[in-house]
């Protein structure tokens, strides 16, 4: 079942400063009690965005109008935590086709980009100065060009470049969905299991 | 259904199995034992021998594969479990929640028309599928294993490459008994000499999460070894490499030792007669050679750790009870702004002493200490004394033997007798999907494995600690160094 392709994206952000985003606070526990893949990200945050009465909290990023945008950039360490899928499904669901920050739990980071979702690993410089500008200027764009593997500040931002493995980027840039892989292998799995072992 | 990527990949084939390396880790020994092909980049086609699946991440994974219109590839090396929303009261009963029934049925349907081997709700060997596995002996050294759950890094306990993945991974696993993973890299924390009275295992690995951070050990595998971990029970191992995510490793991993092969002989699904004599043969030919490299080493010594408990939102942020909240200029867990949000989300001060704060909420189980070893150490404790008025407390077995083994030892009469009440094996508390919630602003100690923010329900404010410092806190209401009761 082939995913949504990606390569290029210029947008407006949404920055999240805070370190350690855990998958709690992407989308709490209580949410995950559903038997489909859809519509957790009307509970992204769910804890910060609303408070025990459901009531909006205003001061949240998201809640903030001057912010919006395809790209999320967060604190390092992001998505640490378990290794429950609803917090990649609740960002994408949500509206967002790129996360950048400077680290990303393994899990979340594999999680992501199974929902072709790009876990964007930036230096620490680089994630300082984009929070500065965007929030300096929430209208600041920035473009990820996932076949050049460089992103940039718009208009005049120094391209950064970061790593992507080669099958990873060869599957968001196609749309390939690694089951679909895996089932047409099953006989060399097969053969491993006979010989191999 | 069309194989849209087949010729690309194809491509991609390369030959696998070329390292050959002399001096192999317990971790090269499994990894390389289980890959069927690289991919170009590094990316490994790994096979996996045993798969655990649970009601709230996998029924996206079978609809999936019912939508590719596939089967599961290996349905006996699939096992399931219902332990995450599971009431912990009454489970006799229908579920009341209507969407965690669902999960539940839904587990129950899959398993049913895919042949997969379930320990549902009131089935004796029903628990929390990190202690049901081990204790069952259908983990087991050599393997790799994973399972939709973060805490999966238990098994490694047993010698074996064990991992949390997601629910596109569980897809993967059903359809191809294999999943697509890059090699970590290899990390050794060694933990020397013996540590004091009151130290639990538990106390080990916060230590250690507080000097590495919560994401020190991030694109790591490690393997834990030294002499205090060899002197540790099986259940004590697995108290460690369950928290081994809590630094942010892949897992973490012990050699197998007389240890192991005690704790596995006779498990009802241990091998028995002449396979037993030969996996013994194999499980003895795994551990690090010597000499062996690492990517990256840390040594620590048992006598310098001390009943820990912690006092911020992630697991790294711990000292001793005895301790104080660190100052600003000499916090070394994160940046100033987390500490400060923090310490705002838990409603404590720099430099506060942590001993005698108040506790409202106890809770005894989860992945982490579930087990025996930990109601034994609780009840040891409480024995002859009482509850205190002002904590609640939810003591949860891990597992229904679990359960049982504590009534047969008496200890569910000793708790009772403390004032405490038994509950049904789950998940519970831990992470609160279930009716076991801490309300808002309210204190609680956990022998669980996350602090963060709301993790035991909206507002919450756990704090991490052992079986021990659990029940000192359970006897006098306020944290308490168990040392001193």
């Amino acid at each position: 079942m082939p995913t949504e392709k990606l390569s290029t994206i210029t947008s407006t952000c949404v920055p999240l400063p805070s370190e350690n985003v855990d998958t709690d606070q992407i989308i709490p526990a209580r949410y995950l009690k559903s038997i489909s893949r859809k519509g957790f990200g009307r509970n992204l945050f769910r804890d910060w965005r609303y408070d025990n009465e459901g009531k909006i909290k205003k001061d949240f990023v998201l809640n903030d109008s001057r912010y919006s945008g395809s790209i999320l950039v967060a604190g390092k360490n992001f998505g640490t935590g378990s290794s429950r899928e609803h917090a990649a499904w609740a960002i994408k669901d949500y509206g967002f086709r790129v996360v950048v920050s400077s680290a990303f739990a393994d899990i979340f980071c594999n999680n992501a980009l199974n929902n072709g979702l790009l876990a964007l690993e930036v230096t620490e410089k680089f994630l300082e100065d984009l929070f500065e500008r965007i929030s300096r200027d929430p209208s600041t764009e920035v473009r990820v060009d996932l076949k050049e593997q460089y992103i940039s500040v718009l208009p005049v931002g120094v391209p950064e470049k970061f790593e992507i493995s080669p099958f990873r980027k060869e599957c968001l840039l196609n749309g390939y969905d690694n089951v679909d892989y895996l089932l047409s292998i099953r006989d060399k799995i097969a053969e491993y299991e006979n010989f191999s072992r | 259904m069309a194989l849209t990527s087949v010729t690309y990949y194809s491509i991609l084939f390369n030959n696998s199995n070329t390292i050959k390396l002399s001096k192999k880790t317990i971790f090269d020994k499994i990894w390389d034992n289980h890959v069927v092909c690289t991919l170009k980049g590094g990316t490994d086609v790994l096979y996996i021998d045993r798969h655990y699946i649970h009601e709230v991440t996998s029924p996206q994974a079978f609809e999936g594969l019912r939508l590719r219109g596939t089967g599961v590839f290996r349905p006996g090396r699939t096992t399931a479990t219902a332990d995450h929303n599971v009431p912990t009261k009454d489970q006799h009963l229908p579920l009341k929640d209507k969407l965690g029934r669902e999960q539940l049925e839904k587990l129950e349907e899959n398993c049913l028309e895919h042949g997969i081997m379930h320990f549902g709700l009131n089935t004796p060997y029903n628990g929390i599928v990190h202690v049901i596995g081990p204790e069952l002996g259908i983990t087991r050294p050599g393997m790799t294993i994973v399972c939709g759950d973060s805490h999966t890094s238990t098994h490694g306990a047993f010698g074996t490459i064990a991992f949390g993945i997601g629910t596109s991974e569980v897809e993967m696993v059903l359809a191809s008994q294999a999943i697509l993973q890059n090699r970590p890299g290899k990390m050794r924390i060694n933990v020397e000499g013996i540590p004091g009275e009151g130290v639990t295992a538990k106390d080990m690995i916060l230590h250690i999460i507080s000097k590495v951070s919560t994401n020190g050990a991030s694109g790591y595998f490690v393997e834990f070894a030294g002499s205090a971990i060899e002197n540790l029970s099986m259940e004590s191992r697995m108290a460690i490499c369950n928290m081994s995510i809590e630094m942010g490793a892949r897992g973490g991993i012990v050699a197998p030792d007389e240890v192991t092969f005690a704790y596995m002989k006779g498990r009802p699904y241990a091998p028995k007669g002449k396979d037993w004599d030969s996996a013994l043969e194999f499980w003895k030919s795994l551990p690090t050679d010597n000499d062996a490299e690492f990517d990256m080493e840390l040594f620590f010594k048992a006598k310098d750790v001390q009943p820990m408990v912690t006092w911020g939102t992630n697991p790294g942020m711990g000292t001793e009870i005895t301790g104080k909240i660190p100052l600003e200029r000499k916090i070394d867990c994160g940046s100033i702004a987390s500490f400060r949000k923090a310490l705002e989300y838990m409603n404590f001060s720099p430099g506060e002493k942590l001993e005698g704060k108040e506790i409202d909420y106890v809770f005894l189980g989860s992945c982490t200490n579930g087990r025996m070893e930990d109601f034994r150490a609780f009840a040891s404790l409480v024995k002859g004394r009482r509850k205190s008025d002002r904590v609640t407390a939810w003591i949860v077995p891990g597992s229904k033997q679990v359960e049982k083994q504590c009534r047969e030892e008496g200890i569910t009469a000793i708790l009772e007798e403390a004032g405490f009440e038994m509950r049904q094996p789950g998940c519970s508390a831990c992470l609160a999907m279930n009716d076991d919630k801490v309300p808002e602003g309210k204190y609680a100690i956990a022998t669980s494995n996350r602090n963060f923010e709301g993790r035991q329900g909206p507002g919450s404010r756990t704090i991490l600690g052992s079986p021990l410092t659990a029940a000192a806190a359970a006897i006098t209401g306020k944290l308490t160094d168990p040392r001193k009761i």
